[in-house]
């Protein structure tokens, strides 16, 4: 075994494992740190696959923006406004059956994927071409990415200010 | 450090028989042990530095007992903070009490490894260098968030939540005004930044473009020192309205870990805005003045190092000049005035390449 596997099977478990704690956590503060790990966890095997770009912005847009807003929102219900935040199992029929359906998907594209062996090697340069790729074989459907999350924003300012008015 | 790796593992040494992976792991750990002794070199002299500079502002003399001149003083404060009994509140949540110190340490302690100290050695020479120390700095946020949190305490969590906000407000003109110079250097890998500013003072980024570079650069330092908590950014531990923000719970170690982490943020923002604007690890006389000697080996190190302590220096400055801002004026700075400028001095200095 090479260190780039126990690379691998150490990252993976940690992945896993916080994964895990993420859905099993009653505290919704560990679900958050479990997501961070979680989310850590994916960014190693994105670098792992040589994928650094990847990985950072994975580490910047969810552990610095999504995982913030979201523990953002936590703390301030629950502590300062005193909202109570329940965690408990609720619906189980409906959600096993969603489950059940998501996982068989998953499942199917698993063995169905022809996977592909990586060269295990000094990683390559990828911002260049991920950067070409967006200007010219992508250009629409990252312009239409854009102007979706541009909507989102303008749609939750709406949102956030209704109430002042 | 995969050369490096190559080289030991094929040399007649004593490292030849050690397995790869074994020689990684050593190397690693000697690196996070490496980084974590800058870290708190760095407090130990920066403590000390803080203490005579505003001394002098203030026409003290700051400290003088312990050794020399107080040169001691800042060693005498780490022992005793190492013994101070570790104090942790009742209804605070125990687990993360202890947990986010050390998230909070271990945010800087990574960023350390992507920088250029000279043009040879760079402890792991990535292609998204800059990106990736933007990002692996961002998770100081949530562990603010968390010590705040965990602390149980209304002046603790109110701390936090300041310093998330502020944090994540500032990071938008900071990462702007660093696109402004990724773009003329056409990498991110911070060596080729800093090799794009070689050869004298007049090549450094921050008169490229003039006078876009040099507000660009002027935005990114006040961003980074308000994402380093720094007055007159320094809502989030204002002590005459918080206590002492998200650490008013924190004693002996753990607090030092804090400390730590807030001085070591301030050196790898210094680092990143002397290798981004003020040409890196490049000597200021290029090879003019038969001083092209100042250019070679070890001397990229000093160049960088002095740089970035200058540009500590001035955080030092700014602290013990301005009073506070308030919660609103802080955001105003943020959202209306230094991200449409830095907008502004990106697209100013994309069509001035253009043309």
């Amino acid at each position: 075994m090479s260190s780039f596997d126990i690379m691998f099977y150490v990252i993976g478990a940690i992945t896993l494992f916080s994964a895990a704690t993420m859905v099993f956590s009653k505290n919704i503060i560990y679900n958050a740190i479990g997501l961070l790990f979680a989310f850590f966890g994916v960014a190693g095997i994105f670098v792992m696959l040589g994928a650094d770009f990847l990985a950072a912005t994975q580490l910047l847009i969810y552990v610095g923006g999504v995982l913030v807003l979201l523990l953002f929102g936590v703390m301030l219900s629950q502590r300062i406004t005193g909202l109570e935040m329940r965690t408990g199992t609720l619906q189980i029929i409906p959600a096993a059956v969603v489950c059940v359906g998501v996982a068989a998907i998953l499942l199917r594209m698993f063995w169905m994927t022809p996977w592909q062996k990586v060269e295990v090697g000094a990683p390559q340069p990828t911002t260049k071409s991920i950067g070409t790729l967006f200007m010219t074989d992508y250009l629409i459907p990252f312009e239409i990415v854009s102007v979706l999350l541009l909507a989102a924003l303008v749609g939750a300012a709406f949102i956030g200010r209704r109430d002042a008015r | 450090m995969r050369e490096l790796i190559e080289t030991l593992h094929n040399s007649q040494t004593f490292f030849a028989d050690l397995p790869p992976a074994i020689l990684t792991l050593i190397f690693m750990i000697l690196g996070a042990v490496f980084f974590a002794s800058v870290m708190a070199i760095n407090a130990l002299v920066a403590v000390y530095a803080e203490r005579k500079i505003s001394a002098w502002m203030q026409d003290r003399l700051g400290p003088m007992e312990v050794g020399p001149r107080g040169l001691l003083q800042t060693l005498a404060d780490a022992v005793k903070l190492l013994l101070k009994e570790d104090i942790v509140p009742a209804a605070a949540d125990k687990r993360m009490h202890w947990f986010a110190p050390f998230l909070v340490f271990a945010a800087p302690c990574a960023a350390f490894v992507a920088l250029p100290y000279t043009r040879e050695f760079v402890f792991a020479n990535f292609d998204i260098g800059v990106f990736y120390v933007v990002s692996i700095t961002s998770l100081s946020v949530i562990a603010i968030l968390l010590a705040g949190w965990a602390s149980n305490n209304k002046w603790a969590l109110l701390g936090g939540m300041r310093a998330a906000a502020q944090i994540v407000s500032y990071e938008i003109p900071a990462g702007i005004a660093i696109l402004v110079v990724v773009m003329q250097a056409g990498s991110l890998n911070f060596n080729d930044i800093s090799l794009a500013q070689a050869g004298g003072i007049h090549r450094w980024f921050i008169w490229q473009y003039f006078p876009f570079n040099l507000i660009a650069f002027v935005i990114f330092y006040l961003a980074t020192l308000a994402e380093c908590n720094r007055t007159p950014f320094d809502l989030p531990e204002a002590e005459s309205e918080l206590v002492a923000g998200f650490h008013t719970e924190y004693s002996g170690f753990k607090w030092s870990l804090f400390m730590l982490s807030e001085y070591a943020e301030m050196l790898i923002v210094a680092f990143v805005g002397a290798a981004l604007f003020l040409g890196g690890w490049s000597s200021p006389f290029g090879d003019s003045f038969g001083l092209g000697f100042l250019n070679k080996g070890g001397w990229g190190a000093i160049w960088f190092t002095l740089k970035a302590a200058f540009l500590v220096f001035t955080q030092m400055w700014l602290r013990w000049t301005l009073p506070r801002f308030r919660v609103d004026q802080l955001m105003h700075l943020s959202w209306k005035v230094l991200t449409p400028f830095s907008f502004a001095c990106l697209l100013a200095v994309g069509f001035w390449m253009l043309i």
